[in-house]
C-alpha cells in the first residue's frame, strides 16, 4: 500500500484537466504516492422510476459504467501513468460529494483534490455544490482548483 | 436521433394512433347523428355488461347458504395463513423493511442499480390511486364506517400476503445476457413447482397471465379512465359539464398521452408523473390530516363510529357482514396483496437476497391502506358527507347505500368530503385523480404486458398489438358507466389472485427457508450492514 493516496475527482468538463495537472505536478511527486482518479455518475437510489425503467436499469448502468470508463477514466489514467506516477481509476454511481469522501476514507487518502463549478441549478443552489458540499464534510483536506 | 428515425417513428405512431382515432371520429359522428338514441356511452355499457356479467357472476358468488363472497374469504383466509406461517412478519420485520429501504444493507459498490426505494416506489404508483379514493368511498359509503376497520385489518394481515409473493417473485426471475431482468407469478409457478415437483406450474402460469391481461385492462386501465373522467366531470360542472356523458372525449385523451408513453416511448411524461404522482399522495395525506385536525374535536366520535360500525353494523344494508365485505374487498383492491402485480414490479431489483425485497414490499399494504385509505375514511366519515337521521343517530339508508348530500358515490363522496373543509380541494383532487389513474395505468400496462409477452413471446409487433389494444380500452373505460366498470375490473384482478395464492400455498416452504437462512446471517453479523450505525438485533 502507497504512503500517500491523492483522491483525484474528475467531473468529464475541461476542468478536469487543470484538476489532473495540479494533482500532478504539486502532488505526485510526493515519494510513493498513489493518484486515485475518480469519476462519480450522479445517481440518486430515491429517484423514482418507472417499471420499464428497473427491469433495465442493470443493463444501463453497466453501459453507463462503461462509457465513463472509456471516454473520462482510461484517457486520464494512461496520461498519468505515461508520465510514470502510480494512479488507479474508479468509477461510481452516486451523489459525487458523498462517494468521493467515502472513497477517501475507504483508501485512507490524505487529500482530495476537485474543480470548482459555480452552483449551476437549483439544486445546487439550495443544497450547494460538490465542492462546497465537500469542503463542509470532508474528513481530510481538500483541495478546489478554480 | 436522425431525421429519417424520427419520421419513422413519427409515421408508426401517427399510424397505430389512426384506429383509436378513427374509433373516435365513428363515435362523434354516431352522437351527433342521432341525439334520441341511446348515447355512446350506454350503448358501450350494454356491450360490455352483456359480454362480462357472466364472469362477475362466478368471481364474485357467495359461499352456498350465505351472501359471503368466497373470494373475499379466500384472500382473507390467505393473509391469516401467511401471517401464521411467518409468525406475523409484517410486525417484527417492520424495522428491518425501513433499514432496507433507507439503504442501510445496500452496499455502496452496487450503487446504480435499483434501489429497494425505487422498487417500492414504482410498485406503490401502480397501487396509490383510485382505491385509495374512489375505492374507500364505495366502500364506507355501503359498509359504512366500520368498513374502515376491516379494511385496515386486511391491510395488515395482507402485509404477510405481499412479503410473501415478493419474496419469490425476486427468487424465480429471469435475468436476460442482456442484463434485463423479468419475474411475476407466471415465473414462480413455472420454476418453483419444477423444483418442488410439482406438476402444473406450467399452465398455471399461462392461466395467471391471461387474468392478469384481463386486470391490466380492467382494473388498471378502464377502471382508472372512468374514475378520472368522473372526477373531470365533477369539477367542471357535474351534469352541466360538456364533459358529462362524453367519457369518450377523456378517455381519447388519456389513451393518447398513455400511447405516446407506452409506444412512442416518450420518456419525459413518464418521468415528470413519477416525480409528481409521490407529490401529489403526500399533499392528500397532508390535506386530509389537515381536514382531521380542523375537525379535531369529531376524531373521537369518527373512531367509535368505525369501531361501532365494525362490530355491530351501525343498522347499515348488511350490518357487520356488509361493512366486512366492503372493508376487505376494498382493501383488497387498493392494496393488490395476493394479486401478483406486485411480485412483477419488485423482480426489477438486482438483490442477492430474495427477502429482502419480501420485507419492503410489505410496506406497500401498510402505505397504501392502513395510511392513506385510513385518511380517506376518516375524512369522509367526520365531514359528515354520510347522512344520519336526527332522530334515530342511525345512517339513512338508500338503495342498500348510505344517503349523501347529492347522492354523490366513489370518487365525487372523497371529493365532497375534502371540500366540507377546504372548498378548493376538489380540483387539487381532479388533478390528482387523473395522475393517479395515469401512473396506475403506465405500471398496469407494463404488468399486463409482461403476461402478454409471457404468453405470446417477445417481439416488436406483439408488444405493438397489445399496447395499441390497451389504449383502445383506455376510451371503452372512460366511456361505460361506474358500476359495469369496476364490477369487471374487480372480478379480473381477483380471479388474479385465485391462480395466485394457490401457488403462493405451494410455494411458501421455500419463502420459509429463505427467511430463516436470511434472519440467521442477519443475526450473525455475515449479512453486513453499510451505515446506520451498528448491526443491530433483528
Amino acid at each position: 500500500m502507497p504512503k500517500t493516496t491523492i483522491l483525484v475527482g474528475l467531473d468529464g468538463t475541461e476542468q478536469g484537466d487543470k484538476v489532473l495537472e495540479f494533482a500532478k505536478t504539486r502532488l505526485g511527486q510526493i515519494d510513493d504516492c498513489l493518484l486515485l482518479i475518480c469519476y462519480v455518475i450522479e445517481w440518486s437510489p430515491f429517484a423514482f422510476q418507472t417499471a420499464e425503467e428497473n427491469e433495465k436499469r442493470h443493463a444501463r448502468r453497466e453501459e453507463e459504467l462503461r462509457v465513463a470508463q472509456e471516454r473520462i477514466i482510461d484517457p486520464a489514467v494512461s496520461q498519468v501513468a505515461a508520465e510514470g506516477y502510480t494512479v488507479k481509476g474508479i468509477v461510481q454511481h452516486g451523489h459525487a460529494a458523498e462517494v468521493l469522501e467515502a472513497i477517501a476514507n475507504e483508501y485512507g487518502a490524505s487529500q482530495i483534490v476537485i474543480g470548482r463549478h459555480s452552483a449551476r441549478s437549483v439544486r445546487e443552489h439550495v443544497f450547494g455544490s460538490v465542492s462546497v458540499r465537500l469542503a463542509a464534510s470532508s474528513p481530510v483536506p481538500v483541495t478546489i482548483i478554480p | 436521433m436522425s431525421f429519417f428515425r424520427r419520421a419513422a417513428r413519427t409515421t408508426l405512431l401517427a399510424a397505430a394512433l389512426a384506429p383509436i382515432c378513427a374509433a373516435a371520429a365513428r363515435a362523434q359522428e354516431a352522437a351527433d347523428a342521432a341525439e334520441a338514441a341511446p348515447g355512446i356511452d350506454q350503448m358501450v355499457n350494454d356491450v360490455f355488461t352483456s359480454s362480462t356479467g357472466w364472469f362477475v357472476s362466478l368471481i364474485f358468488s357467495n359461499v352456498p347458504g350465505t351472501n359471503f363472497p368466497w373470494i373475499v374469504g379466500w384472500l382473507v383466509v390467505a393473509a391469516v395463513v401467511f401471517t401464521v406461517y411467518f409468525r406475523g412478519i409484517q410486525l417484527w420485520g417492520f424495522g428491518h423493511a425501513i433499514r432496507l429501504v433507507k439503504g442501510d444493507y445496500s452496499n455502496p459498490k452496487d450503487s446504480g442499480e435499483v434501489s429497494h426505494f425505487q422498487a417500492l416506489a414504482t410498485a406503490l404508483s401502480g397501487t396509490v390511486g383510485l382505491g385509495n379514493i374512489a375505492g374507500v368511498a364505495v366502500a364506507v359509503g355501503i359498509g359504512g364506517p366500520g368498513a374502515t376497520f376491516w379494511m385496515i385489518l386486511a391491510g395488515v394481515l395482507g402485509m404477510a400476503t405481499k412479503f410473501t409473493e415478493c419474496t419469490l417473485g425476486v427468487k424465480y426471475r429471469n435475468e436476460y445476457p442482456d442484463g434485463t431482468v423479468s419475474g411475476g407469478p407466471m415465473y414462480y409457478m413455472r420454476k418453483g413447482f419444477a423444483e418442488r415437483g410439482i406438476s402444473g406450474g406450467s399452465i398455471m402460469a399461462i392461466v395467471f397471465c391471461i387474468f392478469t391481461l384481463g386486470g391490466s385492462i380492467g382494473g388498471g386501465n378502464m377502471f382508472q379512465a372512468n374514475q378520472a373522467h368522473a372526477q373531470l366531470v365533477n369539477v367542471t360542472g357535474g351534469a352541466d359539464s360538456f364533459l358529462d356523458g362524453r367519457g369518450w372525449i377523456t378517455g381519447l385523451i388519456l389513451a393518447a398521452v398513455v400511447f405516446l408513453v407506452i409506444v412512442g416511448g416518450i420518456k419525459s411524461i413518464a418521468q415528470v408523473t413519477e416525480k409528481v404522482v409521490p407529490f401529489m399522495g403526500v399533499l392528500y395525506v397532508a390535506t386530509a390530516l389537515i381536514i382531521i385536525l380542523i375537525n379535531y374535536q369529531q376524531i373521537g366520535w369518527a373512531i367509535g363510529q368505525i369501531f361501532a360500525g365494525a362490530f355491530t353494523g351501525l343498522g347499515v344494508a348488511g350490518g357487520i357482514v356488509g361493512a366486512l365485505i366492503q372493508g376487505f374487498r376494498r382493501a383488497a383492491f387498493s392494496n393488490e396483496a395476493g394479486v401478483g402485480s406486485a411480485a412483477i414490479a419488485h423482480s426489477a431489483v438486482r438483490t442477492k437476497e430474495p427477502t429482502t425485497e419480501g420485507v419492503v414490499a410489505l410496506l406497500e399494504p401498510f402505505i397504501d391502506t392502513v395510511v392513506i385509505c385510513t385518511m380517506t375514511a376518516l375524512v369522509i366519515v367526520i365531514s359528515g358527507a354520510l347522512q344520519v337521521d336526527p332522530e334515530t343517530g342511525l345512517y339513512v339508508v338508500q338503495d342498500g347505500k348510505i344517503a349523501t348530500e347529492g347522492g354523490v358515490t366513489g370518487v365525487e363522496l372523497t371529493s365532497a368530503a375534502f371540500a366540507t373543509g377546504l372548498t378548493w380541494f376538489p380540483y387539487i383532487l381532479a388533478v390528482a385523480v387523473v395522475l393517479f389513474a395515469f401512473s396506475t395505468m403506465i405500471s398496469w400496462s407494463y404488468y399486463g404486458l409482461k403476461a402478454w409477452t409471457y404468453l405470446v413471446g417477445e417481439g416488436k409487433v406483439r408488444e405493438l398489438v397489445y399496447k395499441v389494444a390497451f389504449c383502445v380500452f383506455t376510451v371503452i373505460g372512460a366511456a361505460a358507466q361506474l358500476g359495469a366498470v369496476i364490477d369487471f375490473s374487480d372480478a379480473m384482478i381477483f380471479a388474479m389472485a385465485v391462480v395466485n395464492i394457490i401457488a403462493l400455498y405451494l410455494l411458501m416452504p421455500i419463502v420459509k427457508a429463505e427467511v430463516t437462512s436470511y434472519f440467521e446471517r442477519l443475526r450473525s453479523g455475515e449479512i453486513k450492514r453499510f451505515k446506520g450505525g451498528v448491526q443491530p438485533a433483528e
